[in-house]
């Protein structure tokens, strides 16, 4: 069994104003260093091993998990035992 | 005419687009369940607004992923009129049948109120009873509204026409103030606001009325050319 840790970024240029209003939030507990806040998803997938586990979580990325269009996305895959 | 108004689990306009349809635009309309859609035998297919999915993922994506899809895709092929509202215009977005995707609104607001469109490109099948350039008055509701797409896609979107309706007063940050775009061949058009709001002077106006008309006039000479 595997665990995939999936990381979904906006792209860098596009305006993500969830991360803008929380960065204003952080300013206001007087965080004044913080320059910029970008929000983006994080997810777990348990699958089976198989030889073409990363062809497939590249295709599960692209088809459904991350839009390509505003989103990239990275991952990890664990050993579960 | 036989509209097919495709409903989710989720979607909550899809009675306004039936009604649209039926008594404002006196034509025939079915509301069917996504699962048991048959939509070979109709000729225009709906998407109506809402939260299929509960949004879940992003808005329109875990629609676009249905059974579904496929017969709505090939519906396009065919040069049905394809119209997605709202929640439907993030479906078209996420299946990839119009370019770009969807972000939340640049204030975060969900916003539901009136909005002045300009009628970019009245030649389309879905606009062709309006004046070119005319203002109309159509309301929106949303939350993810804010419409994006790269420069290059923008550039195609203007060179190609099919950018069929702008905002006046742009409420959520939509590049180029869209409101409305349609495929390259121009019988798939999304659109943020709702025609099938206003279709009725009693409650607002009847803007989106001639958007529904256009459709039919255009099937119609369409049949009398094939007839």
């Amino acid at each position: 069994m595997r665990k995939v840790k999936i990381y979904i970024t906006l792209k860098e240029g596009v305006l993500d104003p969830q991360g803008k209003a929380v960065q204003n939030s952080l300013h206001s507990l007087e965080y004044k260093n913080v320059s910029e806040v970008r929000v983006g998803k994080y997810m777990e997938v348990m699958m089976e091993d198989t030889n073409d586990i990363e062809e497939q979580v590249d295709k599960m990325c692209d088809q459904l998990l991350a839009n390509p269009v505003i989103e990239n996305y990275t991952y990890t895959i664990e050993e579960v035992v | 005419m036989r509209f097919a108004v495709v409903v989710f689990p989720g979607s909550n306009c899809d009675r306004d687009m039936y009604f649209a349809v039926k008594d404002a635009l006196g034509e025939e309309a079915d509301l069917v369940w996504y699962q048991e859609a048959d939509l070979s035998s109709y000729d225009a297919v709906l998407l109506p607004g809402g939260f299929s999915y509960g949004d879940y993922l992003r808005s329109g994506a875990i629609a676009s992923t249905s059974n579904v899809i496929s017969q709505i895709r090939e519906a396009a092929e065919a040069g049905k009129p394809v119209l997605g509202v709202c929640n439907g215009f993030q479906i078209l977005l996420e299946m990839g049948l119009l370019p770009g995707a969807m972000l939340s609104n640049k204030h975060l607001k969900f916003m539901c109120h009136f909005e002045t469109l300009k009628v970019e490109n009245a030649e389309t099948m879905f606009t062709r009873d309006y004046e070119p350039q005319e203002k109309i008055s159509i309301p929106i509701a949303h939350g993810d509204g804010n419409y994006y797409c790269d420069e290059a896609t923008y550039q195609e979107l203007k060179d190609n026409r099919q950018i069929a309706f702008t905002y006046e007063n742009n409420p959520n940050g939509s590049v180029g103030d869209i409101a409305g775009i349609t495929n390259k061949a121009g019988n798939v058009l999304g659109m943020m606001p709702h025609p099938e709001r206003a279709v009725e002077a009693l409650v607002g106006n009847e803007d989106g009325l001639r958007l529904f008309q256009s459709i039919l006039t255009h099937w119609r000479n369409n049949h009398a050319i094939k007839a």
